[in-house]
């Protein structure tokens, strides 16, 4: 089972490092981990898919708990939340029917992103399974380049995750 | 301010790196450093000598140095310091430093780096330290610039001290102890944005805990190392004795709560005694203070007290539900959460479970073995008993690991806090020696006893040099037996008895205390083990003692690993006899 974690960190030399050796250390999966700025000076935010039950995302929570450089943890499991995940594939163009290949990427709200004589680069945004889904469709046509971001998430609703109330000094 | 000796008082507030980090210990309150000088760090010994109120002792290899600190910081209750350079330097401390960080001892390691521009050009004695300690400290430094050096050693102290404590390490670059600062201390607290030691006790977590003390029949309380570091000795002793409750003790838990006291059943665990692993097992409420259910305490965990509710107060959250679900799981620190119990628990009478425990001792409950024959032979447990007799239980003991580890624990009653240190959760073979001449720096008039195997002792034996070079006391025991003897006794019982690599010659341990000028005695029958003890305790400097022991004894009674906790190996009739009747 997947599970998304998302922890507000210090932006500092080692954090991730640090972060990674949680999950080596305690023998968790981890499916993708994204990293990036927020908002707040200073303050990282990491979004951590977990293939974990229940059990072993509480483990993980406290375990990042224990690192100094860790501001907040929240666990999304559990509450509605928007998930993105961004994938470029380059697939094949020859030997297709370019009418059919144009038809999936129309269906399959894929964005053409880049085009050469053998190829075509798409853009593909959205929940993780719709990019599962999206990719199932093409690797029939011939993927010969993939990669993808890893998951973002977000809390749906008001309630904002924010590092405010940890303010140094 | 204790420092600003001549050599600084003419350079105003000019300081150096090295001479900062000085400053540093001095300001917090260090006065014991333990360490080995080399390149990376030969600024910082420079400055050593303009701040002589700090004693710096050399040990013989930076092991020596960690452990040292390890036993200081457990014997006297503050942090341990321990210095090294850079490279094989740092790289010798991870031992101690890795034994520190399982029994949660408040140790700062200061390393050298090398110059920060040769940083990841493979320079002549670099090493990642901070990389390679990630795992085994609480948190780390690199610091490479002058002005870093006061808020990572204000903050090292800090993290090492608080909460849960632990080993900090500060890797310094040779050129920020070089570089030069208007510098002045800092007394403001520190305050490190995503770390919250203080916590307070969870209202609705207390309520329940209230609620289950108040149903239970069958209490035991679990008590830990944890109790030591919360100040709580007091606070537990009321609540036992409001409650009427048995109390269980972890290895690191000795001490924790007087042996003596009635309502003390003994040790628990692998070790531990029979009747307090079945009364864990029979209990209807755990009551876990400071500890962390550790395999070697808990055995098989499906089937580990399998009608027991638990009450599980602990400082660190991530040791709540890890190996043991908490009925009630209160993250807190031990201290304030038994007062606000004992705010509103009522008196118990558990006399007839008690009377049950006490029962199940039966006839096997001789842990005092004066007065029991012997055939002659000389066993551990005699020289354990008669160690603890004559000292009148009164001194630090400090253990290697292995079976006289265990025998320690079982024949030598601690009455007070913070006198039996040894390497519980690493097992670290080595660490008796140096932790014992750590903890007599702690406590310089305590009697400090090293009770080592003839195994442990050789791997930092060493350190007898750091002894004899500062002048310090400490009786070292070794229990030889010619074997490493707990691995022996497992090849025995889990391997057919093929003895593989542990068979163990020695050198003469009294010609090795006489080559460093020390006293040394050997001991192999039962009538002579009071005279040297005595001895022992009457020579001035530290004295070496050989104990020849019986070589195939076991230690009983043993839940062999990941077994249920009440499927205990028992000793078979001998004259060591557990289950003779006890002569008082």
């Amino acid at each position: 089972m997947h599970h998304t974690l998302v922890a507000l960190v210090e932006d500092k030399p080692g954090v991730l490092n640090r972060v990674a050796l949680v999950f080596r250390r305690r023998a968790f999966n981890i499916e993708s981990l994204t990293v990036g700025r927020t908002s707040e000076p200073g303050v990282s935010r990491m979004t951590i898919v977990l293939d974990s039950d229940q059990t072993s995302a509480e483990r993980v929570t406290a375990y990042l708990y224990k690192l100094v450089n860790v501001l907040q943890v929240e666990d999304l499991g559990n509450v509605p939340a928007v998930a993105r995940d961004l994938a470029l594939v380059k697939v094949t163009v020859a030997g297709h029917d370019r009418a059919h290949l144009l038809r999936v990427v129309d269906e399959t709200r894929a964005h053409i992103v880049d085009s050469g004589e053998q190829t075509m680069t798409l853009e593909i945004t959205g929940e993780p399974p719709h990019v599962d889904g999206v990719i199932a469709r093409l690797e029939p046509l011939g993927i010969v380049e993939m990669v993808r971001t890893g998951q973002v998430a977000m809390r749906r609703g008001d309630t904002a995750l924010s590092a405010a109330q940890y303010i140094a000094g | 301010m204790e420092s600003g000796e001549s050599h600084c008082e003419a350079m105003g507030n000019k300081r150096s790196g090295a001479q900062i980090i000085w400053e540093c210990l001095v300001h917090e309150g260090v006065s014991t450093v333990f360490g080995y000088p080399g390149g990376a760090i030969l600024p910082a010994y420079d400055a050593m000598l303009d701040y002589p109120s700090v004693r710096h002792v050399l040990v013989r290899h930076e092991q020596g140095a960690s452990h040292m600190a390890d036993g200081y910081a457990r014997a006297g209750g503050g942090v341990g310091v321990a210095l090294a350079t850079s490279g094989p330097g740092a790289t010798n401390l991870v031992t101690g430093i890795a034994t520190a960080m399982m029994d949660s001892v408040p140790m700062v390691c200061i390393t050298g780096q090398v110059p920060s521009k040769l940083i990841g050009y493979d320079a002549f004695q670099e090493t990642d330290i901070t990389g390679i300690t990630l795992p085994i400290t609480k948190h780390s430094y690199l610091v490479t610039r002058i002005e870093e050096i006061m808020p990572a050693m204000k903050e090292a102290f800090h993290l090492a001290r608080s909460g849960r404590p632990g080993p900090v390490l500060v890797d310094i670059t040779k050129d920020a102890q070089q570089a030069f600062l208007d510098w002045e201390w800092d007394p403001s607290p520190v305050k490190l944005r995503g770390y919250r030691p203080k916590l307070e006790v969870p209202r609705s977590q207390l309520t329940k805990a209230v609620e289950l003390i108040k149903a239970s029949r069958k209490p035991v309380i679990l008590a830990g190392q944890g109790i030591l570091h919360s100040g709580a000795m007091k606070e537990v002793r009321t609540f036992a004795e409001r409650i009427n409750a048995p109390v269980a003790m972890t290895l690191l838990g000795l001490g924790a709560f007087p042996a003596s006291h009635p309502l003390n059943i003994g040790m628990m665990g692998m070790h531990g005694e029979s009747w307090v692993n079945h009364a864990i097992q029979e209990a209807d409420l755990l009551l876990a203070f400071g500890m962390r259910f550790d395999d070697r305490v808990t055995g098989n965990l499906k089937t580990y007290a399998p009608n027991a509710k638990k009450i599980h107060i602990d400082i660190d959250p991530s040791e709540l539900n890890k190996n043991v679900t908490a009925d009630a799981a209160i993250v807190s620190d031990l201290r304030e959460a038994l007062k606000d119990l004992l705010d509103v628990v009522r008196p118990a009478d558990h006399d007839q479970w008690l009377k049950y425990i006490a029962s199940m001792k039966g006839d096997s409950a001789v842990r005092d073995i004066q007065s029991l024959p012997d055939n002659g032979h000389l066993y551990a447990p005699h020289v354990i008993n008669d160690i603890w007799r004559i000292t009148e239980g009164k001194a630090i003991v400090v253990t290697d690991v292995g079976q006289h580890q265990m025998w320690e624990a079982q024949y030598y009653k601690h009455d007070e806090p913070r006198t039996l240190i040894t390497s519980g959760g690493l097992g670290t073979m080595g660490f008796g020696l140096p932790a014992a001449i750590g903890a007599k720096m702690a406590k310089p008039d305590a009697e400090v006893w090293a009770v080592v195997g003839d195994g442990g002792f050789q791997m930092t034996q060493a350190e007898l040099s750091t002894a004899a070079q500062e002048g310090v006391k400490v009786n070292v025991a070794i229990i030889n037996n010619g074997f490493l003897g707990m691995v022996r006794q497992w090849q025995q019982f889990f391997y057919d008895g093929r003895y593989a690599a542990t068979p163990l010659r020695s050198p003469d341990f009294v010609k090795i205390a006489e080559a460093h000028g020390l006293m040394g005695l050997r001991v192999d029958k039962r009538p002579d083990v009071a005279g040297a003890v005595q001895r022992a305790r009457e020579a001035e400097g530290t004295v070496v003692m050989d104990f020849r022991v019986e070589q195939e004894d076991s230690v009983y009674p043993m839940v062999p690993a990941g077994a249920d906790l009440d499927a205990m190996i028992r000793r078979p009739q001998s004259v060591l006899v557990e289950t003779a009747a006890d002569p008082n």
